[in-house]
């Protein structure tokens, strides 16, 4: 009983922690996105409430929540309701494993790297149940759009990921930062260039983002499977998938770029790993601002024809050197 | 040769355009903003020369308030949005002594000179909520008198107050040229660029 609780404890402190970096990271992104945005464009994005506008998300969020929640008429109420919910849940979870610093990790867990996969998954569902739940035709079509997609860029994901499984021997995120200590030359990004390539246009594809965001294009199509969420049911949407968007990139950061690691022996820490994923996020949102929206089926064929070929490639690539 | 070109340099081509894509957008993000925060600042005079507002009518050169248009309505025929009214002006009405000294005059074989009617026009109405500022008036204008003000700063709470007399206008416009301008509250944005 004793020890249950010792585990216990450590693992209250890691949800609430993942919920607070969840939120702060959903604050500060949405933020720096549209400042990103702005000055791009050459004008000074949010700039009005607090100084240079750093107010402005948590008065969006504010604004957000007081809104009404509405069900549409005969919308199925359960599963319209779960939908953001499932869609949000899982990734509180998804942050347990990933090894933020030397002591900073959640939970260790053998089995890490499956348990994201696993868990990301759910938001495929959580889509899907949003666009039937909502009684609306275009929240329906908005959902196989959302889901044709994000099932098809999981696979050359997983494949990349296999291929790190495969060099490493292991599936613990922890052990994957380990092996990748030392200096810069150490980091899997030089010993598997291709897989970090195919994994960086997956991840796009994978978090809706632009250029691949077709499941979403709020301001020109109808947006899809949200299409019918008001106030913190869209809420929710829009923080899940910048909550994917900071495990993505951390995941990124811990197979390719030597996790909490520093370039050179000696240095490492949690900020490290902040500067990476962040770099990686920053990437993203400046792709969401450069490129113009690919095609639907232009999505599906770079995902069929050029990522999963590649991925497989190296996968058996992977292999054969590693046996030989 | 050619699947080779297709299937293999042009995606690679292709990838590059992507970084070129991004370099574009980097250069930007690094160039100053050239966005003008409105109310701490005003657009200073050399942007607002691009700026094409509603139309307006030029003066002459010699007297200001008075419109070089010639009232040939070329401008209103052309306009697709039908929002320009122009009246031409009429000649005078005599009085009747001068009536009766022309007629006087016409009896003893003497040549009249009537007055003629002026050439600008009595009134010059234009509707703003119908101009798409197409520019056809402009263009199209023989005398040169229209074109494009940079009135950015003018708004209105009706849509009837968005139909201008342009004829008061200028005569508005000249008066306030005759007079000493008075000092816009806020700094132009390219002084306070500099600052
Ligand atoms: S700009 Fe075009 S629409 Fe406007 S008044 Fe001139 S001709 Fe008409
Ligand atoms: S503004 Fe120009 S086109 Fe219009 S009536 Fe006068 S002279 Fe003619």
């Amino acid at each position: 009983m004793n020890e249950f609780i010792q585990n216990l404890i450590p693992l209250v402190i890691a949800v609430v922690g993942s919920m607070a970096w969840l939120a702060v990271n959903a604050l500060v992104l949405v933020y720096c996105e549209r400042k990103f945005a702005g000055h791009i464009q050459r004008r000074p994005g949010p700039f009005e409430v607090g100084p240079h506008g750093v107010l402005q998300t948590l008065i969006d969020g504010l604004k957000l929540m007081g809104k009404q929640l509405l069900t549409p008429d005969n919308a199925d109420r359960f599963l319209y309701w779960l939908a953001p919910i499932l869609s949000m849940i899982p990734v509180l979870l998804l942050f347990m494993p990933i090894p933020y610093g030397p002591v900073l990790t959640g939970m260790e867990v053998d089995l890490g790297l499956l348990l994201i996969l696993a868990f990301s998954s759910f938001n495929g569902l959580a889509l899907i149940l949003a666009g039937w739940g909502s009684n609306n035709k275009w929240g329906v079509l908005g959902a196989a759009r959302a889901v044709a997609q994000t099932v098809a860029y999981e696979i050359p994901l997983l494949l990349t990921v296999l291929a790190i499984a495969f060099m490493t021997g292991t599936l613990n995120l922890t052990e994957i930062t380990a092996q990748q200590a030392g200096h810069i030359g150490n980091w899997f990004i030089w010993k598997q260039p291709l897989a970090f390539l195919v994994f960086l246009v997956a991840m796009f594809g994978e978090t809706n983002r632009a250029p691949f965001d077709l499941a979403e294009a709020e301001s020109e199509l109808t947006a899809g499977f949200h299409t019918e969420y008001s106030s913190m049911g869209f809420g929710l949407f829009f923080m899940a998938e910048y909550g994917y968007m900071v495990v993505i990139c951390s995941i990124c950061s811990v197979l390719f770029l030597g996790g909490f690691h520093g370039p050179i022996p000696g240095i490492e820490g949690w900020w490290w790993m902040l500067i990476k994923t962040y770099a990686l996020l920053f990437l993203m949102i400046w792709a969401r601002w450069t490129f113009p929206r690919v095609r639907f089926d232009q999505l599906l064929n770079i995902n069929w024809k050029w990522l999963l070929p590649l991925a497989t490639f190296n996968l058996l690539a992977t292999a054969l050197i590693m046996k030989l | 040769m050619n699947a080779l070109r297709k299937h293999v340099i042009q995606p690679i081509l292709d990838c590059w355009s992507l970084l070129v894509g991004l370099k574009i957008t980097g250069k930007y993000f690094c160039k100053p903003l050239i966005t003008v925060h409105y109310p701490r600042q005003v657009i200073d005079s050399e942007n607002l020369s691009t700026y094409g507002g509603h139309v307006e009518l030029i003066g002459m050169p010699k007297d200001p308030a008075t419109p070089k248009c010639i009232s040939c309505m070329m401008c209103v025929t052309n306009c697709p949005s039908n929002c320009l009214k122009v009246v031409k002006s009429k000649a005078p009405t005599p009085t009747p002594e001068q009536e009766q000294a022309w007629k006087e005059a016409e009896e003893r074989g003497e040549k009249v000179v009537k007055p003629k009617a002026p050439k600008f026009p009595a009134k010059f109405m234009y509707d703003y909520t119908l101009c798409s500022l197409c520019g056809t008036c402009i263009d199209n204008c023989p005398a040169n008198t229209l074109r494009f003000s940079s009135n950015i700063y003018w708004v209105a709470t009706s849509r009837k107050e968005m139909h201008i007399d342009l004829l008061a206008r200028l005569r508005e416009q000249a008066a306030e040229v005759s007079a000493p301008a008075p000092k816009p509250e806020a700094r132009p944005a390219a002084a306070q660029k500099e600052a």
